[in-house]
């Protein structure tokens, strides 16, 4: 029994340190450097990290920053933090990504990777001998771990699809909800790696069935596994309220600890647009680093861009051109094609008058609106119908055509 | 030869005694049919005594020896004349009485068409022709072989107004789906000289989903110019063809148009300087398929496209900026687009020149004057009759002998296990 506790809490700290946001407070203390606008630490960063996800996040940024001595950097922390595993595969990976830049020190080990999976091969056997044994005496509770261990064992191989596999293997042998819960935290883990968020969706529902057993911290995990499924599926919409959930306990004081993003979003509510537009500026290059966000930055950063225009102009009757591009930090040309493309897109109801440079808000009039429908409507009926009737006379024709022939 | 000239002698005579009453004429129709190889073999002697009747009271001889005079080949030096005398008949013939024969009627009708293509003159058909419409018409509901010999000529002499004229009454009733497509055919044609899009899409349209079981050239054609002209009035062109299309339509129109649907395509991108060079690398099958006029102007409607979104989203813009925006070289060249939009009625606005700003209104309509009170009134009563219309049509098929054996037919092959079965003896 003893044992099991361990492995759901050392299981917990992993799926912590894979999440983003979720971090206990202590860490989040070391959180502050990534968030800021200055070049990213990458020390400071991957100090924020352990296991696998320090590797993947620390390989990610090698392949996207672009900077060769950073590049190497985070290479050479990723080499470190691989020996320190057992994962052979990404160790060739790295070795191959290195190339010897960085000297003879991270070459290609190849008496360490024999020897890693010469261990690999032998603590393979004994699990199957071991799960063998549980099997033919058919405890539940013991091919349940025989399995998990199994699914440990591939996971820090990097085995990832096997992993998997084990891992929800567990599941015919789970007798507590717990168990179920455990089995879902695995499973979402190892999928997030694989990049298959349809599973991490409906594992974060599943787990969420077993209301009763779950603690606030089990439950932020979740959703903040949901969340990043939403964004990978490009649902922002889902994702923000989940991450907005999981905020909600601790938001303020996280706030505090991220001042350049508490700034941000205290100006984007009191419509100081430009600071914050500029804190989201300063901000992109890292958050471009970061392993889930990189793909969606583009499109988040116009829709928050366009979301803080039509929330700009939605009070006012007439909006000055010259005193929103001033808000905005743009010119008014460049404000005005902006605004075209919104109101072309029917996101703000409004008309510019390019002359005095006044925006003006525009109300649609239900009235004329109503007839306009009406008279359209009328026209089409009455073409459609008349249209109608031709066919049905061309029809009745040629039916009354075949069937004088046939006489 | 005596008895023949008395025989001819004697024709003109019934003809002439014949004419009063119409049981007479019902007569003389009998004696007409039973005489119509002597005519047709002597057509130049009986051309010679046609002198001697009017066409307003004896037009059913008359029609009879005109048809006959008309059917052969017919000299070059001798068209003129006879064009004179086919298209005072027309003007003056008693209604009544060509009606007994409307397919003589017609084929001197039809002679008078390629008459007068011969000698290059196509607009003298066409008030004839349609005086002879309407004569020949039982109601204004009917499709006569006439409309699209009338409409082509109308065409062919630039007479789009008068043409128009006919379009304006709702056909129902058809006889030869081919008179139906040309009908269509040149009629869009009319449509689109008037400027009057909506009508003649409305005609393409017809062609394009009419019932045909083996594809023909007009609905290719029609195809064709549906495609442009939807581009032109609408600004954009839809693909999907409505479900009650024939099938052979959908699967062939499109193959038979590709460079069409082309154009429809480089036209939703909304780059004209793409469009242009579409055309411009097309221009020859555009041509061909005497169709480059249109295409001009469906390239100008992109302009006018670009111009329109401007209105949803200005109030006012200088023209300097309309032509950046709309892709125009020159603000004079958007000056001249907006005011043509203006004309037309397709936006409100109005230009000042003297700071070259254009200030666009709303729809000044208020939907409260009389007159568009009297509009709404009309266009309800107009959509009551179509309704009733509908609803009498669909009686009249529901109680059709023809319509019943067939469904009845029908429904025993397909429902053969059904309990209420179809009376076996539903043809009635």
């Amino acid at each position: 029994m003893e044992t099991e506790e361990e492995a759901s809490g050392q299981m917990t700290d992993e799926i912590y340190t894979n999440g983003g946001e979720d971090e206990p407070l202590q860490q989040q203390q070391q959180r502050r450097p990534i968030i800021s606008g200055e070049q990213l630490d990458i020390e400071a960063y991957a100090a924020l990290y352990t296991g696998r996800t320090k590797i993947s996040r620390l390989i990610f940024i090698a392949d996207k920053c672009g900077n060769v001595s950073m590049q190497l950097e985070a290479l050479r922390m990723a080499y470190d933090e691989i020996k320190k595993g057992e994962n052979t595969q990404l160790f060739r990976e790295v070795v191959h990504k290195i190339d010897g830049r960085l000297g003879p020190n991270y070459s290609a080990d190849s008496s360490w990777m024999d020897a890693v999976d010469r261990r690999a091969d032998q603590r393979k056997e004994k699990l199957e001998n071991e799960l063998n044994a549980y099997r033919t005496n058919l405890i539940k509770e013991s091919i349940r771990m025989g399995y998990n261990d199994f699914g440990d064992f591939y996971y820090s191989h990097g085995a990832l699809g096997d992993a998997f596999k084990n891992y929800v293997r567990t599941r015919d042998y789970c007798t507590t909800a717990k168990h179920i819960i455990h089995m879902c935290l695995n499973a979402i883990l190892v999928s997030i790696e694989m990049g298959q968020f349809a599973h991490v969706t409906s594992y974060v529902s599943k787990a969420e069935q077993n209301k009763n057993d779950l603690d606030p911290i089990t439950i932020a995990k979740l959703q903040c596994a949901a969340g990043l499924a939403h964004l990978e599926a490009k649902k922002y919409k889902h994702a923000a309220r989940k991450a907005k959930v999981i905020d909600n306990i601790n938001f303020r004081n996280f706030l505090e600890l991220v001042p350049e993003v508490r700034e941000l979003i205290h100006d984007f509510y009191s419509s100081h647009y430009a600071s914050c537009l500029d804190y989201l500026g300063n901000l992109k290059a890292n958050l471009m680093l970061d392993i889930h966000l990189h793909d969606h930055l583009e499109i988040l950063y116009t829709e928050i861009r366009n979301k803080a225009l039509i929330q700009y102009t939605h009070p006012f009757v007439s909006v000055d051109l010259n005193m929103m591009a001033n808000a905005f930090k743009t010119t008014v040309v460049g404000l005005q094609k902006e605004l075209e493309a919104l109101i072309t897109d029917n996101q703000i109801q409004a008309r510019i008058d390019s002359h005095n440079k006044i925006l003006y808000a525009r109300h649609a009039d239900q009235r004329k609106a109503t007839f306009q429908r009406v008279l359209q409507t009328g026209v089409e009926f009455d073409r459609d119908v008349r249209a109608m009737l031709l066919r049905a006379n061309l029809i009745k024709h040629e039916f009354n055509l075949k069937a004088s022939r046939k006489i | 030869m005596n008895l023949n000239v008395n025989s001819v002698d004697s024709l003109v005579a019934e003809i002439q005694g014949l004419s009063g009453s119409s049981q007479d004429v019902n007569h003389l129709n009998n004696l007409l049919k039973q005489s119509e190889d002597i005519i047709r073999s002597q057509p130049t002697t009986f051309a010679t005594c046609i002198t001697q009747l009017d066409p307003s009271l004896h037009s059913l001889g008359y029609l009879y020896i005109l048809e006959a005079c008309t059917a052969g080949p017919i000299p070059e030096p001798q068209a003129n004349e006879l064009v004179l005398s086919v298209v005072r008949f027309i003007d003056v013939c008693s209604a009544e009485q060509i009606r007994l024969v409307p397919d003589k009627f017609i084929s001197v009708c039809k002679r008078l068409h390629e008459q007068v293509m011969v000698l290059g003159a196509p607009i003298r058909a066409v008030a004839p022709l349609l005086t002879a419409i309407r004569k020949i018409q039982p109601s204004s509901e009917h499709l006569t072989p006439l409309h699209p010999d009338f409409l082509q000529v109308c065409v062919s002499s630039k007479c789009y107004k008068i043409g128009y004229s006919i379009l304006e009454d709702d056909i129902y009733e058809v006889d030869q789906p081919r008179d139906f497509f040309l009908y269509c055919y040149y009629g869009g044609m009319i449509c689109i000289g008037q400027k009057r899009f909506a009508k003649a899409l409305e005609l393409f349209h017809n062609v394009v989903t009419a019932p045909m079981s083996a594809m023909n050239a007009i609905a290719v054609e029609a195809y064709k110019k549906y495609i442009l002209v939807s581009l032109i009035h609408l600004r954009q062109f839809s693909a999907t063809f409505p479900k009650y299309t024939s099938a052979v339509a959908q699967r062939n129109l499109k193959n038979f148009s590709q460079p069409y649907i082309e154009l429809a395509n480089s036209y939703s991108t909304g780059n004209i300087s793409e469009l242009e060079a579409f055309v411009l690398a097309n221009q020859d099958k555009f041509e061909n398929g005497n169709n480059l006029g249109l295409v001009k102007q469906v390239v100008s409607s992109m302009y006018k496209r670009n111009i329109q979104r401007l209105t949803q989203t200005y109030l006012t813009l200088s023209l300097q900026d309309i032509a950046n925006t709309a892709q125009i070289s020159t603000a004079k060249e958007a000056e001249m687009h907006v005011l043509e939009m203006i004309e037309d009625g397709e936006i409100y606005a109005t230009i000042n020149q003297k700071d070259g700003m254009v200030r666009f209104l709303e729809d000044p309509e208020e939907y409260k004057t009389c007159e568009m009170i009297e509009h709404i009134d009309s266009s309800i009563q107009r959509i009551m009759k179509l309704s009733k219309k509908l609803t009498t049509m669909d009686e009249s098929m529901a109680m059709d002998p023809l319509y019943l054996s067939k469904v009845g037919r029908e429904r025993q092959r397909f429902d053969f296990d059904d309990f209420d079965g179809v009376p076996q003896k539903f043809n009635l």
